[in-house]
Parts: structure tokens; sequence; C-alpha cells
């Protein structure tokens, strides 16, 4: 069975999650094989996800680890007998 | 990775029985992703850096009730995400931010539509630019997508997990996340494929 564009697009989630049933599997990559436009947003989909994944897109700010370890010392002398 | 080679377990136990002091070490592989998670929800560094200090703080006060069936980071980021969801509330009760949430079964999300399409290398991370790009398509979803995408794309917890620490059924997890995606996939193919290296204009 052939299918469009637009239920590729709806299945790219799942795709990528490895979590498609094999027949839709199965039609979704023949549609890819010859669509390079969902070839592309998937490509890109993907490349996003690696990328927004990096630890480095949200950076600790300069000095947070020494005042939060402040914060936790005084808490917890606090707590001390 | 280094945080399953650690007994957190016998830390933790050790913890609740007095030594107070293995709770610095406890939480520094957990520092980032609570920081990270403020962040994507609270807007600003510093609002982000008082909710996270808060939330390790209140993890601390709480670590007794810790129940190991769960794992520690897990745990850990369900007391972020409260945190940081209780300060939404509290910041945005004038604002009405939930007015603005599209609803889940609305139309379907279209992605950009893009031919030549080339792979952004993780290099383009070390540019600022780029960064700000990222962090600002994330804290544009609206609210339900973005802790939904924070958890599963960003924290890794499985659609089990996501699902328990928000709440809601394992089919909404799946629908935010892929509309989630779908949206950051929207914003952001266009702007980084403007990033992309462009090395050959000058291949001499």
């Amino acid at each position: 069975m052939v299918i469009a564009c637009k239920h590729v697009w709806a299945h790219i989630s799942d795709y990528l999650d490895q979590t498609l049933p094999p027949d839709v599997l199965e039609q979704v990559q023949k549609h890819l094989e010859h669509c390079e436009i969902c070839s592309a947003i998937l490509d890109s989909t993907r490349n996003i996800l690696i990328l927004t994944a990096d630890e480095r897109v949200f950076e600790l700010p300069l000095g947070f680890s020494e005042r939060l370890h402040a914060r936790l010392e005084e808490e917890i002398k606090g707590l001390a007998p | 990775m280094a945080t399953e080679l650690r007994d957190e377990s016998r830390m933790i136990a050790s913890i609740v029985a007095g030594d107070a002091q293995l709770f610095h070490e406890l939480i520094r592989p957990y520092e980032r992703r609570v920081y990270a998670m403020a962040l994507s929800f609270l807007h600003n560094e510093a609002d982000a850096e008082d909710a996270a200090q808060e939330a390790f703080l209140k993890a601390f006060r709480n670590l007794a009730s810790f129940r190991s069936e769960a794992k520690f980071g897990t745990w850990l980021t369900s007391i972020a995400l409260n945190e940081a969801r209780s300060r939404i509330r509290r910041r945005d009760a004038i604002r009405m931010e939930s007015l603005d949430e599209p609803q889940e079964d609305g139309e379907q999300a279209s992605p950009a539509l893009l031919r030549d399409w080339k792979e952004i290398p993780s290099e383009a991370l070390e540019r600022k630019e780029v960064r700000l790009m990222l962090q600002k398509a994330i804290i544009a979803l609206p609210l339900i997508y973005r802790e939904v995408f924070r958890l599963r794309d960003i924290e890794q917890l499985s659609v089990h997990e996501a699902a328990q620490a928000l709440g809601i059924t394992i089919s909404s997890v799946k629908v935010r996340l892929h509309r989630a995606r779908m949206m950051l996939q929207k914003k952001l193919a266009p702007q980084l494929k403007e990033v992309a290296p462009k090395r050959r204009r000058w291949a001499w």
C-alpha cells in the first residue's frame, strides 16, 4: 500500500522511537526510500533531537555548583545537633 | 555512565543514617540536569538557579521518604519538575499561560519542508548563537509539550516514567511528544539550515 507524505509525518515520532508496528514500519520505510522531502524531515527531526539533548545547550551558570553546595552545607549544618 | 557504577541506594542509606555530607557527592552528577530542567520552564537563569537549589534542598529534606524501587535520578527529576511547575503557576497566575495552550486533538502538526537538509554537526553547539537558538525554541513550546519533551528527549525518561512523573496517560505522552518534536522541527530546521557549515564557498 502506498501512503501519502502526510501519513508519514504522523509516524515520524514513533519511527524515531522504533515503536511502529511492523506493517506500518514497512510502509513508512518504502515511502522514505523515494521521498526526499520526508527523508529530509526525518533527518532534520532526528538531528534536532540529538542537538537539543546535548548538555551544552543548557550550560550551568558560572559558580552555580559552589553556590548550591554552600547552601546545602548551611542546611546540613543547621540539622546537626 | 558513572552514575550507574555508584551505589546510590547505599549512599542514600548512609545519608539517612546520619552521614549528611555524602549528599554533596550524591547529587553532583545531577546538577546540570536539575538546572536545565528548571531553566527550560522558568526562562531566566536566576529563577532557574533558585528553583534548582530549592529542589535539591527538598530532596535532601525528604530523602528518608525516597523508595529505592525508583531511580534516585528519576525521583529527583520529579521534585525538580514539581518545583518548576509550582513556580510557573505562582508567576503566571496573572498571565494565564494555560489559555494559550493549544488542544491536543487539534489539526495535525505539519513539518518544515526542506529538500536539501544537511545534518548540523554537534560542533555547531560550540557557537553560543546556536545554543541560544535551541534553548529559545524549547522554552517557546507550550508548557504541556515542553514538559514531555524535556522528560523524554532530554532527561531520557521512558514513556512510562514520563507518564508517571506528569500524571498523564502513556498515549498522551506519545501524542504530546510527537507534537513537540514536530513543532521544534518546524521552527528549528529552517534556522539550523542557515547555520550549516558553508565550506564550499571558500573551497579554493
